[in-house]
């Protein structure tokens, strides 16, 4: 079994701004970097169930020369707001890195 | 002693050098990293002093989050390097939250340091605090707009709340060219700060916020990352990137992915006059230390905006810290507590004689353990058999959250457990008492920009000769 954590040398979350929620995975070489991308895992709709964000509300962006993809998408509760739990948004990315992920 | 020319006889750019000694003024750098980038010979140095990234707090209070001490390490060993080049001194978002106040306190630190280290020089405050009444005039005039993910907003927010804009390059430039040596601004675009005098001296847009986006968080970008400073050099179709400290080293990777850090979009980076647009950058080493960068465009845009931020306060919070070992306790307590909420309710009426309104309280528990950092987006039962219990009560006044907060911690150590015949004690306190009052409690309520405006009229310049 291949988890989403395999592919990556890095998995973050951060706030981008205090309203925008943003994910960056960073993979180990070219190599896991394209078969990322091919496996289509990190999509819309996956980050719109686990993070109850409006699939059109939410950015995938493969960038070749970090060999990183990066998702973006509404925070889920505005940074320090009175029930959010984590003002810097840096434990988010938690339950995505033992994901498994099909090779293409 | 100034910097030599870098300009070639037909007056054409062909070098400028821009020094981030640090990823933010108090964070600390290392002295030896900074004396290598001043051995380069900058043209400015530049840092920022704050940012929204730790929270409401900074500007909804106006207290900075470092130190004044920390501050003052930093601030002393830039004015003294400043001074010995005889280049401008930037620093952007002073006191955290770029707030008027903040720009102040970093100011008063400047001006005994100067007097301890007889430093003589023109200092620039900029300020960038908005007037409620401005706010509701641009406001009527719908000229306030929207990003993404923005708040609902309303025309008394402004009153109750505290606004900074965000500026861009122009009023820092302003003050380079009123011939200020040292200039601590208000909110500022990062990036900004390294921007504007490679901008001013004709450097290239897309080359030039690129060049700042790069290095804006000090060596974050550096392996390993470090909180020491990187150094640009800016030529007429590149720029070369430089780590400072020992034992880091910079790859082409490194640094294109430094675009994507914070940002939601590593391609298409708003600034107010316009969007610097990296699809086509590319990244080649230099050297281990080194990395040259070329091809981002900047596409100015049909108007200048500046963004707001803006924070208010939504009341005062007691907390208490408490733990749960018991797995019949554990299992017990998501059940327990809607119940202690309708009994805390009850209890509000009548404690205070009806004089507060439970609706206006809020009593939150948080479960560490069982699924408290990914509040509702934790995809499987975590099976704790050790809870952490943070209890928040949010009331309109410090006195009020305080006197709630005992009884509530008292009641949540004597819950009733149907399983058990008789009193236990439900939850294990660290401390004695259980209360402590963290004070007020913010919220950021803007997410918006400020439409057509002048680059500098929503920031205010106070020049003095120290």
């Amino acid at each position: 079994m291949t988890t989403l954590l395999d592919y990556c040398s890095l998995i973050r979350s951060k706030n981008a701004g205090p309203f925008t929620l943003t994910f960056d995975f960073m993979c180990h070489d070219q190599a896991a970097y394209d078969a990322l991308v091919a496996t289509r895992f990190l999509n819309e709709n996956l980050f719109a169930t686990l993070y109850g964000a409006d699939p059109d509300q939410i950015l995938v962006v493969n960038h070749p020369f970090a060999l990183a993809v990066k998702v973006s998408l509404p925070r889920p509760a505005v940074q320090g707001d009175p029930h959010d739990t984590d003002c810097y948004a840096g434990q988010q990315y938690a339950p995505l890195m033992d994901m498994e992920v099909a090779p293409a | 002693m100034t910097s030599a020319p870098r300009y070639d006889e037909r007056h054409h750019l062909v070098e400028l050098r821009i020094l981030a000694p640090t990823g933010a003024l108090g964070a600390g750098f290392d002295a030896d990293a900074f004396a290598r980038g001043l051995a380069a010979r900058p043209d400015v140095i530049a840092c920022d002093a704050g940012s929204t990234d730790s929270g409401p707090a900074a500007l909804g209070s106006g207290t900075p989050k470092l130190s004044a001490q920390a501050v003052t390490r930093d601030l002393r060993l830039l004015l003294k390097a400043r001074a010995e080049l005889g280049v401008p001194l930037i620093i952007g978002s002073c006191g955290t939250s770029g707030r008027d106040v903040g720009v102040d306190q970093v100011a008063s630190l400047t001006r005994a340091l100067a007097a301890e280290e007889h430093l003589r020089f023109k200092l620039g405050l900029i300020y960038s605090d908005q007037p409620a009444q401005r706010l509701k005039d641009l406001y009527d005039m719908g000229r306030i707009r929207p990003l993404a993910n923005a708040p609902e907003i309303d025309r008394e927010l402004f009153e109750r709340s505290h606004t900074v804009a965000m500026m861009g390059v122009e009023p820092l430039q302003e003050a380079l060219r009123n011939g200020c040596d040292v200039i601590l601004a208000g909110r500022a675009s990062d990036t900004a700060l390294f921007a504007a005098l490679p901008q001013m001296r004709g450097a290239d847009p897309g080359l030039t916020w690129h060049m700042a986006k790069t290095i804006e968080c000090g060596a974050a970008c550096a392996i390993p990352p470090s909180a020491n400073g990187l150094l640009a050099t800016v030529r007429d179709d590149h720029f070369d990137v430089t780590t400072l400290a020992a034992g880091t080293r910079l790859t082409p990777r490194s640094v294109a992915a430094h675009t994507l850090y914070e940002n939601a979009d590593p391609y298409h980076i708003a600034e107010p006059s316009g969007v610097l647009d990296t699809t086509e950058a590319t990244y080649e080493p230099v050297d281990g230390r080194t990395v040259r960068v070329r091809g981002a465009r900047y596409l100015p845009a049909d108007g200048y905006t500046n963004k707001l931020e803006g924070a208010e306060l939504v009341g005062y919070q007691t907390i208490v810290i408490g733990g749960v070992r018991d797995r019949v306790v554990i299992d017990a307590l998501p059940k327990l507590l809607p119940t202690a909420e309708r009994y805390f309710d009850a209890k509000i009426l009548d404690v205070f004689d009806g004089e507060v309104d439970p609706a206006d309280i809020d009593i939150d528990y948080r479960l560490y353990g069982a699924g408290a950092v990914l509040t509702g987006s934790e995809p499987d039962s975590l099976a704790p058999r050790e809870l952490g219990v943070l209890i928040t009560v949010t009331a309109p006044d410090q006195e009020t959250a305080h006197a709630i907060a005992t009884f509530v911690a008292h009641a949540s150590s004597h819950l009733p457990i149907a399983e058990y015949d008789g009193l236990v004690s439900t939850l294990a306190y660290p401390y004695s008492p259980p209360e402590t009052d963290r004070g007020a409690l913010y919220r950021f309520t803007l997410n918006h920009v400020a439409t057509g405006v002048t680059p500098t009229e929503l920031f205010r310049t106070v020049i003095e000769e120290l």
